[in-house]
């Protein structure tokens, strides 16, 4: 490979960087390279030979800054004058659009206005500046390089290697406490039990979202889906988003002819009425698009598809497992209540989801 | 800066005003000594070309985000307690949400210019990421990450991170049922990795999802941490772009020791000044007459309910994409424990792009060898081989980002859902193949369409016939100044394989021969002398 | 917001031809709006004679029977309508879903083929043939019920296939969710009660007649209201802002760049 860097070499020459030689590397080295021209002759605007339309130019540029103004007052009056009438969506629209449309004139008048005034008036010679190698020239270089000699003999820190390496250490361990400190970012329980229960248990009634009003067997009419919630989470006080992050579920009624259920699961249903957990079991969106003739249930976030008539099986999209399935059945009074909780946890997979 | 204005100037007259500004800089520099930067600053070169400018366009964005960002904090309270609505829009009315949504509605309709600063702070932020992209491009095109300024690449892919997760955790804000479902995504993905991901959701979110917690702790990363960390990563990028000069694109009279270009006081200070104003004035222009990010409409967030089209802003997408492309069923149970592979993959797939992104620099300067400075941004066309890798990438990220929206693209062009998946599956596979191919190809085309061009000029158009009765084209020369910016470029040569000093030919020798021949061996050699004196003129 | 007090100034304001051009803007897109929203078909559920089964039965031989089988009993093209009701087919025709063009993945809604005194005697045949769903009582649908109650029945129940502002969705194997704004009271009730094609049924029992009114309430509120920020990008959530910003946003800005950093001459 070639060793020296041609036609780069101007600036290199000179004496303060005499150990900067750089490897070109596999550039192929061009020993007739055609020669650069130079800088064209520059070419002169109307503005620089024209006094009148320099003159022209400036007024220009005074009425641009001058719309500025104009368009900085209209935002402050319009903010008078356009108010917000509480609940007249208009009113919002007009006092958004009419302030936002006055400080934007008032903002391009300034910008378009100096930039006119750059482009015409001052001057537009191109200006040429040196560059130098970015390091150091070889004098700074030594210089520093006998700084930290210097220091490393004045404090001993390569030689005292026991005060190096306890200090290391302890730089090391410092960090440690911080991050014990965040184990209370969350509360001391194990999360991976919680994750396995929900409020659904035998007897629990599945009630309307977001009513609570609970429902008949007779209510679910074929070809319908209900959104469903466990009776009393409308009633919880504290944890009631993450209770129904977790028992979310989703109730159909398909012909009792479509439904493929599998011998465990013969009598989770009750007269073709199927609950599914409404939260994919891919990262959790609520699974909820339900065609009534195909049984299909699609999710709208990443588009997996769930066959239900074939206990939720993955049809199509990420998802890996079927929805849970929620066990029901009958009360004395003919509303639909859960048999137990859900057999196996809900939503997304983790790391200790078999455990 | 000297207060003795000379007689030049005095003769000129330089307006008035000039006898207090000379005071007041004397004032100051007496005791800061600021005549020492505006030295060495003032008069500083920066050369013009309109994609110089995108780099500008992302920091004035950040100005405005922080500008209106501030304005926002005053109304908004990240609390998660629940209350009810009383606020003016009609359809929320007595709806239980978190206090954090209610103050944002009451910012939207309750607060002149509110709802404009929100919007305005959100079409900044978009604004902001697909600049700072848009920038990321021009840098890689042209090969302006070469040394010296591989660091600064890096910095700059920091800062494009940061500004990620600003807009992430921004968007979060809000709790709305679009954002909730997008922290519900982040919480299924942060689930499915191995060991620590249930713990690390669990400790993010302060309880079980979606808790009480995590939108106050967002809400200090998005308006503390985070952004003093972006600052002090902006400075450094901002500094060592005045340690190393800006590229200039080859031209006459432009070589690789100099900067041609307009000085900082007056033109460049001037130009770049009034386009801070022009950027502002746009995203304003945005604010005040589209809507962004109608929270109203999505209601607070509930677990439950979801809408259709939930989709991330576009910056997020190529995440969403990865998710949507993965085919069903990729899950195993090792030893009892679960392996969310349809997480994971893709996970996986993003973290490897980004940090081939990130690398990339160091990479092609292993390939080449070279470890010279180049300050001469290259046309695209002439580097053929990057400028394919570059096209593949784009075509990555496109795909994916694609994929994020394949529900609305099956809407809006009568597809299924099905087949617009299936085929960007496939295409994610393809389409870098073949957007390489096609884009080296066409580079190759370009360079030598340009050598002809060096040599013989352009076709005029115009038919003469000669005295023989023959008809040809006259070709037309290119000045000396046009012509110079087809000539001025490199050309390098694929590396043999060859042994190291100790005679052993090792697999880093083997790997680097084979990447520079696949960088090199189809190549087009530059003019030379030669050939330029030998065509008759 | 256009007090006497803003007129006299707007006239000697610098500005007032944008502001008036702007007010102009939002008050001819509000009639429109309202002009639009305002034709609620309010008609009567017929009485059927037995005059009015024969009209629809010969409607029906010569328009819907190819498909349906001339006793209605469905075939290979169409289902059956044994048991639809008349409210069905006041959907299913009053949108022009049906006769259908082509066939597809779903009906398309288009132009009406049929007079409204046709479409009631279609129905009236369809439900002499077997009792189904009827035209339900004006005043559920009349669109004066709760508009928060509605918007958040219409989060729970509907905005996963319709998109949360009535802007429509996908769903599997090429079918999709139309778009819910813009569409008549009486056809959003209908939907809701026969649930047609894969749509699933909303009953009584499931959401009663006054939910119904109470949904149909913030659906006119969201068509009858502009909204707020500006132009809406289509309801369609962030790929219509991140695609805006990428052309226009961006584009307008490097369409400046370009000049800003050109020679002047």
């Amino acid at each position: 490979m070639a060793k020296e860097p041609e036609e780069h070499g101007d600036a290199y020459e000179s004496d303060a960087y005499e150990s900067y030689e750089p490897e070109p590397g596999s550039a192929l080295e061009r020993s007739d390279a055609p020669q650069n021209p130079g800088l064209p002759d520059e070419e002169h605007r109307i503005t620089d030979k024209d006094p009148k339309a320099a003159r022209t130019a400036e007024r220009r540029i005074a009425m641009f800054f001058g719309l500025s103004v104009v368009g900085s007052i209209f935002a402050t009056v319009a903010y008078v004058i356009f108010p917000i009438i509480p609940g007249d969506m208009t009113s919002v629209r007009l006092n958004n659009g009419l302030i936002g449309l006055g400080i934007t004139l008032g903002l391009l008048g300034i910008g378009f206005g100096a930039v006119y005034w750059a482009k015409n008036l001052m001057s537009d010679e191109e200006m040429i500046e040196e560059r130098h190698p970015t390091r150091g020239d070889d004098d700074t270089r030594e210089k520093a390089s006998q700084i930290f000699t210097d220091a490393n003999k004045e404090s001993g820190f390569t030689r005292r290697s026991l005060v190096r390496n306890s200090l290391i250490g302890a730089l090391l361990a410092t960090p440690i406490p911080a991050v014990v400190l965040f184990r209370d970012l969350a509360p001391a329980a194990s999360p991976t039990e919680k994750m396995k229960q929900t409020m659904w248990d035998q007897g629990v009634r599945l009630t309307r979202d977001p009513s609570g009003e609970p429902i008949r067997a007779a209510d679910v009419t074929i070809g319908s889906a209900f959104h469903v919630i466990p009776e009393g989470l409308k009633e919880t006080k504290s944890g009631k988003l993450e209770e129904k992050a977790k028992a979310a579920v989703l109730l159909m009624r398909l012909p009792i002819e479509d439904l493929n259920a599998s011998e465990e699961r013969r009598d989770w249903s009750y007269q073709g009425i199927v609950a599914y957990s409404k939260i994919c079991t891919h990262v959790g969106c609520p699974v909820a698009l339900y065609e009534q003739h195909t049984h299909h249930l699609l999710c709208p976030c990443h588009q997996s598809q769930f066959d239900v008539s074939n206990e939720c099986e993955v049809i199509f999209g990420p998802a890996a497992r079927p929805l849970p399935q929620l066990p029901i059945t009958v009360d004395e009074a003919g509303y639909l209540v859960a048999q137990s909780d859900f057999t196996e946890p809900v939503g997304p997979s983790f790391w200790e989801r078999e455990l | 800066m000297s207060v003795a204005t000379n007689t030049e100037q005095q003769k000129q007259e330089p307006g008035k005003g000039m006898k207090f500004t000379g005071a007041a800089a004397s004032y100051i520099d007496d005791r800061t000594s600021a005549s020492v930067a505006v030295k060495t600053l003032g008069r500083k070169i920066f050369p013009d070309h309109w994609s110089f400018m995108l780099g500008e366009v992302a920091l004035y964005s950040f100005v405005v985000i922080l500008i209106t960002g501030t304005f926002l904090t005053f109304f908004y309270d990240p609390s998660m307690t629940k209350v009810e609505y009383e606020g003016s829009y009609l359809p929320l009315k007595g709806v239980e949400m978190a206090i954090a949504y209610h103050t944002a509605l009451d910012l939207s309709f309750d607060i002149r210019g509110g709802l404009l600063m929100r919007q305005a702070h959100h079409w900044a932020a978009l604004l902001f990421i697909a600049a700072i992209g848009l920038h990321m491009l021009r840098v890689f095109f042209t090969g302006a990450f070469r040394k010296p300024r591989e660091l600064n690449w890096v910095i700059g892919f920091v800062l494009f991170v940061l500004a990620m997760a600003e807009g992430f955790t921004g968007y979060s804000l809000p709790d709305d049922l679009l954002s909730g479902n997008g922290l519900r995504i982040i919480d299924g993905m942060v689930k499915a990795f191995p060991v620590i991901g249930v713990w690390i959701s669990y400790l993010l979110f302060g309880d079980e999802f979606p808790g009480d917690q995590v939108i106050p702790r967002l809400y200090i990363l998005h308006i503390m941490l985070l952004p003093a960390i972006l600052i002090a990563t902006l400075a450094l990028h901002m500094v060592l772009l005045v340690v190393n000069k800006h590229t200039q694109f080859a031209g006459p009279g432009r070589t690789n020791d100099n900067v041609v270009g307009s000085p900082v006081m007056p033109t460049f200070a001037a130009k770049a000044g009034g386009f801070f104003f022009i950027v502002f004035g746009v995203i304003m222009l945005m604010a005040s007459t589209f809507t962004i990010n109608p929270i109203w409409n999505y209601g607070p967030y509930d677990p439950s309910p979801v809408g259709a089209g939930t989709q991330p802003d576009w910056y997020i997408g190529f995440a969403d994409g990865a998710l949507r492309l993965i085919p069903p069923g990729w899950e195993t149970v090792w030893f009892g424990y679960t392996w969310a592979w349809g997480v994971l993959v893709p996970t996986l797939l993003l973290i490897v792009f980004l940090a081939a992104v990130f690398l990339y620099p160091f990479f092609e300067a292993w390939v080449t060898g070279d470890k010279r400075e180049h300050h001469i941004a290259q046309r695209p066309r002439n580097a053929p081989t990057r400028t394919g890798i570059g096209a593949a990438g784009v075509t990555f990220y496109g795909v994916l980002w694609a994929a994020a929206s394949s529900d609305l693209i099956a809407t809006h062009f009568r597809m299924s859902i099905e087949g617009v998946i299936t085929f960007l599956q496939v295409l994610l596979i393809a389409g870098p193949i073949l957007a390489h191919i096609i884009a080296k190809r066409t580079c190759l085309a370009l360079q030598r369409k340009d050598r002809e061009i060096a040599l013989h000029g352009y076709e005029s158009g115009r038919i003469v016939r000669l005295p023989g009765g023959e008809y040809i084209e006259v070709h037309e020369q290119l000045d000396e100044h046009e012509r110079w910016k087809l000539l001025d470029y490199e050309e390098y040569t694929p590396l043999p394989v060859r042994p190291n000093e100790k005679g052993k030919i090792t697999v880093g020798r083997r790997l680097r021969s084979a990447a520079s021949n696949w960088f090199f061996e189809d190549r087009v050699s530059p003019v030379s002398q030669k050939e330029l004196e030998k065509q008759p003129h | 917001m256009t007090s006497p007090k803003h007129q006299r100034r707007g006239r000697r304001h610098p500005l007032a031809g944008i502001a008036l051009l702007v007010l102009g803007l939002f008050v001819t897109g509000g009639a429109y709006s309202a002009t639009t929203a305002g034709i609620a078909s309010a008609q009567e559920a017929p009485v059927p004679s037995a005059s009015l089964v024969e009209d629809g039965e010969r409607l029906f031989l010569a328009n819907c029977a190819s498909c349906h089988g001339t006793n209605s009993e469905g075939t290979e093209a169409g289902p059956s309508l044994i048991g639809v009701g008349a409210l069905s087919v006041e959907f299913q025709v009053g949108t022009g879903r049906m006769p259908m063009a082509a066939s597809g993945p779903q009906a398309e809604k288009k132009p009406v083929q049929f007079t409204q005194p046709q479409i009631d005697a279609m129905g009236a045949y369809v439900q002499a043939l077997a009792p189904g769903p009827t035209l339900p009582d004006p005043r559920y649908y009349a669109g004066d019920g709760d508009a928060a109650v509605g918007a958040e029945l219409f989060r729970i129940n509907c905005a996963m296939c319709h998109n949360v502002a009535g802007a429509g969705g996908a769903l599997t194997e090429g079918k999709w969710a139309p778009a819910v704004v813009d569409v008549e009271p009486i056809h959003v009730y209908a939907a809701m009660v026969t649930g047609p094609q894969n749509m699933p049924v909303f009953s009584d029992m499931n959401l009663s007649p006054e939910d119904k009114n109470d949904i149909i309430t913030y659906l006119q509120y969201v068509e009858n209201n502009p909204s707020v920020g500006g132009f809406s990008l289509g309801s369609i959530g962030p790929v219509a802002e991140g695609l805006f910003v990428w052309i226009i946003g961006l584009g307008v800005l490097i369409a400046i760049t370009i000049w800003l950093t050109a020679k002047a001459h």
